[in-house]
């Protein structure tokens, strides 16, 4: 078991060293997941089909740059309620949340 | 032995009443529904032993669902997300009547008189009034504001008669509808009182409507007892001001606290609860908390109120003496805590805590836990004494 965990530990560091692929590591993508239907969820709503905040489904999002979905997310957009996340979650979190919603991870 | 015989007789008599198979009376007093959001499902609780007596599933999708009880307090109207509206038989824990009335809710009032379920919509925007014996459509009030744009609704209550009050997010305008002849509602408008009206609330005995406004600092007032008078701004120093926090999530208006005569407010962007004069609408106090507050509810006789706050401090919940006007107890019930519920008589509350899968039982004299009950991302929780209350 000692042992399983170790090499699990070694995937995940060598993943993480991987530019491309997974900045965010797995444990920390279920984390963001949930953010998402939850957190996010509570002015876009859990299946993000919309509230207080805008539908954030992929469709509606495709109108929008990735590069905009996540400085929407960093910054946020000053006089609505979407909040600045970039106290809660880095560059990286907020590209992995982006291109999540966008459709380009499952 | 006798204390499981006890139990398993407890527990047989429960569902035999539930079940309906069996005409055992009971009322519905000591009943309340938690709502566990991600699975669309409710479940039927008793305040006196704190257990589960049925769940109700197949409400769609329940995020920030609420609800309101008829005035018999058996059936609950809960309003759902992707516009579903479904009557409750909390006594047989079934679903009563189920529609589809728009694309996308987020809450509703019932009348006075009990006749009417008015439900607020996002979108397309606008109310709609239904039937509340048979959940037939009876009217369609499209909010368009002074701009002439569709509008998203909040912050709905009851008024006396049969008239519902609600604020136009977009539009920033406050609407009276009355439905006195559903066939031809007769609307009163409030515009221009002020941008991004976000929730909004009504005393309890129905004088005063409050709207809490995100796009500037203050907050408007309408005075149902005088309302030839217009909108007024209050607190005109309330709201994000300065030196603001971002706001992870929006400070909920129909948990505020009125205490004796002073309203409690969570402040938005700051680590603040504001106690304000009910009537003269001026600022008393500002007391220090542990987060971003998202409700201050008080305990039915007033004498405490209780915070829970917004991500990353919401696991956490506070009680503050309404006398000394500090905290008296900071508590940690588990992980996430989305809703809070008083008892009627305020003995005990109830608290969801959505990131551990259960709701938590206090008692609000030692201010210690009493019970716990296991329930699948829990958040909000309405017990029928709300039936009888002006604005719940
Ligand atoms: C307190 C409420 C609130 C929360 C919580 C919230 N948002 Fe928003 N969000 C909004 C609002 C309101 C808008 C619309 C802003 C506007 O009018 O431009 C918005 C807009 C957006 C947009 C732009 C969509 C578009 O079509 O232009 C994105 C992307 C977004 N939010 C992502 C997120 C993510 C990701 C989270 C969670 C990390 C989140 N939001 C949490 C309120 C919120």
């Amino acid at each position: 078991m000692r042992m399983l965990a170790a090499v699990t530990g070694a995937v995940v560091l060598a993943l993480a060293a991987w530019p491309a692929a997974a900045e965010v590591a797995p444990a920390r993508q279920a984390k963001l997941k949930d953010m998402v239907a939850q957190d996010c969820g509570s002015c876009h709503g859990m299946t993000r089909q919309g509230g207080l905040g805008s539908p954030l489904r992929q469709e509606d999002l495709a109108k929008l740059s990735a590069e905009a979905v996540i400085e929407t997310i960093l910054e946020g957009r000053p006089g609505t309620p979407m909040p600045p996340w970039k106290a809660m979650l880095s560059r990286e979190e907020a590209a992995w949340i982006a291109a999540y919603l966008m459709g380009e991870l499952k | 032995m006798k204390r499981l015989a006890a139990t398993v007789l407890g527990l047989g008599l429960g569902l035999g009443l539930l079940s309906a198979c069996q005409p055992v009376l009971r009322g519905t007093g000591d009943l309340g529904l938690v709502v566990e959001r991600a699975d669309g499902r409710l479940m039927v609780v008793e305040n006196s032993t704190s257990t589960k007596l049925a769940s109700v599933s197949g409400l769609g999708d329940l995020s920030h669902a609420a609800l309101v009880y008829s005035r018999d307090q058996r059936f609950a109207y809960v309003f759902g997300r992707d516009g579903g509206l479904t009557k409750v038989d909390i006594l047989s824990g079934a679903i009563a009547g189920r529609v589809m009335q728009s694309g996308n809710s987020i809450g509703g009032a019932i009348s006075q008189d009990g006749s009417l379920v008015a439900v607020a919509n996002y979108t397309p925007g606008g109310i709609k009034v239904f039937d509340a014996a048979t959940l037939e459509q009876v009217a369609d009030i499209p909010a368009i504001g002074a701009d002439g744009k569709a509008s998203k609704v909040i912050g709905i209550a009851d008024l006396s008669g049969r008239r519902f009050i609600y604020s136009l997010y977009d539009a920033g305008e406050i609407w009276i509808a009355d439905l006195t002849d559903p066939k031809a509602p007769r609307l009163t408008k409030h515009t221009n009182i002020g941008k991004l009206p976000y929730d909004a609330l009504i005393t309890g005995d129905g004088r005063w409507y409050l709207a809490g406004l995100f796009g500037e600092d203050g907050i408007a007032l309408l005075d149902l007892w005088n309302p030839d008078k217009g909108v007024k701004r209050i607190l005109d120093h309330y709201g994000k001001g300065k030196e603001a926090l971002p706001v992870y999530k929006m400070p909920h208006l129909r948990g505020w606290a009125v205490a004796g005569d002073e309203v409690w407010l969570p402040a938005i962007g700051h680590h603040q609860v504001l106690v304000v004069d009910k009537g003269k609408w001026t600022e008393k106090a500002r007391v220090d908390v542990a987060g971003q507050p998202v409700f201050a509810m008080a305990r039915p006789d007033g004498k405490q109120v209780w915070v829970n706050f917004a991500l990353p401090d919401y696991s956490k919940v506070q009680v503050i003496d309404t006398q000394t006007k500090t905290v008296i107890k900071t508590l940690e019930p588990g992980l996430a805590i989305l809703h809070m519920e008083f008892t009627a008589k305020g003995e005990r509350v109830w608290l969801s805590a959505r990131d551990s899968d259960k709701v938590v039982v206090y008692d609000t004299e030692t201010l210690a836990p009493v019970a716990e009950l296991p329930a699948v991302k829990p958040s909000g929780i309405f017990f029928t004494s709300r039936a009888g209350k002006t604005g719940l």
